[in-house]
C-alpha cells in the first residue's frame, strides 16, 4: 500500500548553533507582512487617498486663489497637499497597524506562532520593528509625492511651496473697491508685507507628517494587541484620532482649549503648518508629536504587557 | 519526553484540568483520550505555554518550552489546522514559521514533499480543504525535525485515506524514537495506533497505561455458554469457583473460567453445548465505560447496557 510509511523520510537538518532570536522573528514577521494581499491594498488605498486628495485640494485652492486673490495670504500650500495624507490617511494606515497582530487572533495563527517561537516578546518586538519600518518608508513616500502632486496642481496659481528655494508670500491682503457681486467689478487688492516660508520648514512639514502618520499605526498596533480584534481595534482607533476630537470641537471653548493639547491627533494639525500664526492652544510642532508619542508609548507597552501575560 | 506535574487550569470559574499528573515518553505513540470537554485541548495548551497553568507545572525534557533555544527543533505541535492565515500561500505560511527559528529556505519545500502539497505551494490557504489543511499543519510541525509531536484530534473530519496517512505517520515518527503523543476523543482511533494511553475525564486523570494493560482489562473477562441444561452448568463452574449470571437471549455469561476450561468441564460432565464464545468488549465499550462518569455533556441514553467488562477497578 503506498500509503504506509516504515520511516518518515525527513532529510536531516544542518545541526543547530547560537538560540532562536530577534533576527529570525524579524524575517519571519516581514514574510507574514508581505505575503498577504491586504498589505498591499491598504497601502495602495493609503497612497491613492493621500495623493489624489492632494491633488484635487491643489486645483480647489488654485481656483479659489484666480476668483479670490485676497486669499493669498495665510494659504499654507504645503498643508493643502498634506491634509488627506494626515486626515484620512491616519485612518488607513491605522488598518494596516491594528490588522499586523488582530489578523494573527482571528485566524488563530497567532497560537501557531506562539508555538514555533514562544518567546513572546520577541514576536511582539519583531512585529513593531516590521510595521515601524513599512510604516515609515510608505509613510515617507506617501507624504512626497503628495506634497510635489499637490504642489503641481497649485502651480500657476501665485501660490505654492518648495522644497529646493525660498518662497516669498504677501503677508496682508487689502481689499478695495466693490464687493464682489454680480455686474460688479473685480475688487482691488493690494498686499503689504511679506512673509518667507524656507525649504527647511517645508521639508520639516513633509517629513513631520509621515512621522506622525507613523505613530498613528503605532498606537493602532498596540490597540490590536489589547483588544485582540479586527473591528474592534480600528472602530477604536478611529474614536481616539478622529471621533474624539469632533466631541471636543463640541465642548465650550474655555474647556476644549484646555484640553485639546492632549490629545493624540493635535500633532498632525501642527507638524503640517508652514504659514502664518501657530494655534495659541497647542504646543508648537515637536513638543506636540511628543504628546502622540507618550499616547503610542503607553498603549504600546500595554499591549505588550498583555501580549505576554495573557492567555493566547 | 513531556512531564505534566499537577497541572491546574481553571477558566473562571470551570476548572478545565484538575491536578493532572502523567508522563509522555519517547519511542512510542501516547494516545490522549478522554471525552469531548474532558480538558485535553487545555493540557496541550498548558505543554507549549500558549495557555498559563494556575498551579503545576509542564517540563519538557528537563525544562520549560519557551527556554529552548530552538523551540521547533524540540516540539512541533498541530493543534488546530486552520490555525492559519488564510490569505497566506501554504509556502509563506511555513516559510516564516521556519524563520523564526533560524531554519534553512530549502526546509520548506522539504516538508511540503513529505505532506504532498508541493502542487498546491503557492496556492493561498484559504482555500484548502480540511484534509490539505491538516497536511498543512503537519508539515509545520515537521520543520523543526522535533523530538517530541503533539497532534489535537489530528483525524477529525478527515476522509479514510487521510486517517490511515496520519496513523502511519505517526507511527513511523514514534519509530523513529520520536515522542508521539496525540488526543482523541474516539477509542478507535487509538485501537491500532497507540501503545500507551493517558485518559483523563473532567480534567482528571482516569487511566495512565499501556495499550496491552487496556486491552486486557477490557477484554476475555466473560464467556457466554448456550445449553439445554443450564442449571446443571450453573452448578458445575459454581463448584470450579466462576460465578454465572444469566446473558442475552437465555444465554448464561461465564466469569472467572476460560472457555477451555468451561469446554472440558462441561465435556467432563456430560453436558452438551450448544454455543460457547469468549465475549470481548471493545476498546471503545471499554473507554466508554472507564469514563462514563466525567462525561461533560451527557446525551440521555437509558437503556445502554451496562458494561462491566472491566474487571478490576482502575
Amino acid at each position: 500500500m503506498t500509503t504506509t510509511m516504515a520511516e518518515v523520510n525527513l532529510p536531516a537538518l544542518p545541526p543547530a548553533t547560537g538560540r532562536a532570536g530577534l533576527r529570525g522573528v524579524l524575517a519571519s514577521e516581514f514574510t507574514k507582512i508581505r505575503s498577504v494581499r491586504s498589505t498591499y491594498w491598504t497601502l495602495a488605498a493609503l497612497i491613492i487617498v493621500s495623493v489624489g486628495i492632494a491633488a484635487i485640494a491643489g486645483f480647489g485652492i488654485a481656483s479659489n486663489i484666480h476668483n479670490n486673490p485676497q486669499n493669498k495670504p495665510g494659504t499654507d500650500a504645503t498643508q493643502a497637499s498634506l491634509i488627506a495624507f494626515f486626515e484620512l490617511g491616519q485612518l488607513i494606515i491605522a488598518v494596516i497597524g491594528a490588522m499586523c497582530i488582530t489578523s494573527e487572533y482571528s485566524t488563530g495563527m497567532i497560537r501557531t506562532s506562539m508555538t514555533a517561537m514562544p518567546r513572546r516578546g520577541t514576536i511582539y518586538l519583531a512585529k513593531l520593528i516590521v510595521l515601524t519600518t513599512v510604516a515609515l518608508v510608505v509613510s515617507m513616500v506617501t507624504s512626497f509625492i503628495s506634497f510635489f502632486v499637490g504642489q503641481a496642481a497649485m502651480s500657476g496659481s501665485g501660490v505654492s511651496a518648495s522644497l529646493f528655494h525660498s518662497i516669498t508670500i504677501p503677508a496682508n491682503a487689502l481689499v478695495k473697491g466693490p464687493a464682489g457681486g454680480p455686474g460688479n467689478g473685480p475688487p482691488t487688492v493690494t498686499f503689504q508685507g511679506t512673509e518667507t516660508i524656507s525649504p527647511g520648514t517645508v521639508l520639516a512639514a513633509v517629513i513631520g507628517t509621515a512621522v506622525f502618520v507613523t505613530v498613528v499605526a503605532l498606537i493602532a498596533f498596540g490597540l490590536g494587541a489589547i483588544i485582540r480584534h479586527t473591528a474592534g481595534a480600528i472602530t477604536s482607533a478611529i474614536g481616539l484620532l478622529f471621533v474624539l476630537p469632533v466631541i471636543i470641537q463640541l465642548l465650550p471653548d474655555n474647556w476644549r482649549w484646555d484640553i485639546v493639547r492632549f490629545f493624540p491627533d493635535a500633532a498632525g494639525r501642527v507638524l503640517s503648518v508652514t504659514v502664518g500664526q501657530s494655534n495659541p492652544h497647542l504646543w508648537s510642532a515637536w513638543p506636540q508629536f511628543l504628546v502622540t508619542v507618550i499616547w503610542a508609548v503607553v498603549i504600546v507597552g500595554t499591549g505588550g504587557y498583555l501580549f505576554r501575560k495573557r492567555d493566547a | 519526553m513531556i512531564e505534566v506535574r499537577g497541572l491546574t487550569k481553571r477558566y473562571g470559574d470551570k476548572v478545565a484540568v484538575d491536578d493532572l499528573t502523567f508522563g509522555v515518553e519517547p519511542g512510542k505513540v501516547t494516545g490522549f483520550l478522554g471525552p469531548n470537554g474532558a480538558g485535553k485541548t487545555t493540557t496541550m495548551r498548558c505543554i507549549l505555554g500558549l495557555d498559563y497553568p494556575d498551579k503545576g507545572a509542564v517540563v519538557i525534557d528537563g525544562q520549560a518550552f519557551r527556554d529552548f533555544a530552538y523551540p521547533m527543533r524540540e516540539v512541533g505541535a498541530l493543534l488546530e489546522a486552520k490555525a492559519v492565515h488564510g490569505g497566506r500561500s501554504a509556502r509563506n505560511h511555513l516559510l516564516c514559521l521556519a524563520q523564526t527559528n533560524n531554519l534553512p529556505r530549502r526546509r520548506v519545500g522539504e516538508v511540503l514533499d513529505l505532506v504532498g502539497l508541493t502542487e498546491v505551494a503557492t496556492k493561498r490557504s484559504k482555500g484548502f480543504s480540511l484534509g490539505m489543511s491538516q497536511r498543512l499543519g503537519i508539515a509545520a510541525t515537521l520543520l523543526g525535525d522535533p523530538k517530541i509531536v503533539m497532534f489535537d484530534e489530528p483525524v477529525n473530519g478527515l476522509d479514510p485515506e487521510g486517517i490511515l496517512w496520519i496513523r502511519n505517520l505517526m507511527k513511523a515518527l514514534a519509530t523513529e524514537g520520536r515522542t508521539v503523543f496525540v488526543s482523541s476523543h474516539l477509542m478507535s482511533e487509538m485501537e491500532n495506533t497507540a501503545d500507551h494511553l493517558i485518559v483523563i475525564g473532567r480534567g482528571r486523570l482516569i487511566a495512565d497505561c499501556t495499550m496491552k494493560d487496556f486491552v486486557a482489562r477490557a477484554s476475555g473477562a466473560a464467556v457466554r455458554v448456550r445449553t439445554p441444561s443450564a442449571d446443571q452448568l450453573v452448578r458445575a463452574v459454581s463448584a470450579k469457583g466462576a460465578t454465572a449470571g444469566p446473558g442475552d437471549d437465555g444465554s448464561i455469561e461465564v466469569r472467572g473460567m476460560s472457555a477451555e476450561q468451561i469446554g472440558d468441564l462441561a465435556f467432563g460432565e456430560g453436558i452438551r453445548l450448544h454455543e460457547l464464545t469468549t465475549v470481548r468488549a471493545s476498546l471503545e465499550e471499554a473507554f466508554m465505560e472507564l469514563t462514563a462518569d466525567s462525561v461533560e455533556y451527557h446525551a440521555d441514553t437509558p437503556g445502554r447496557p451496562a458494561s462491566t467488562m472491566i474487571g478490576s477497578g482502575v
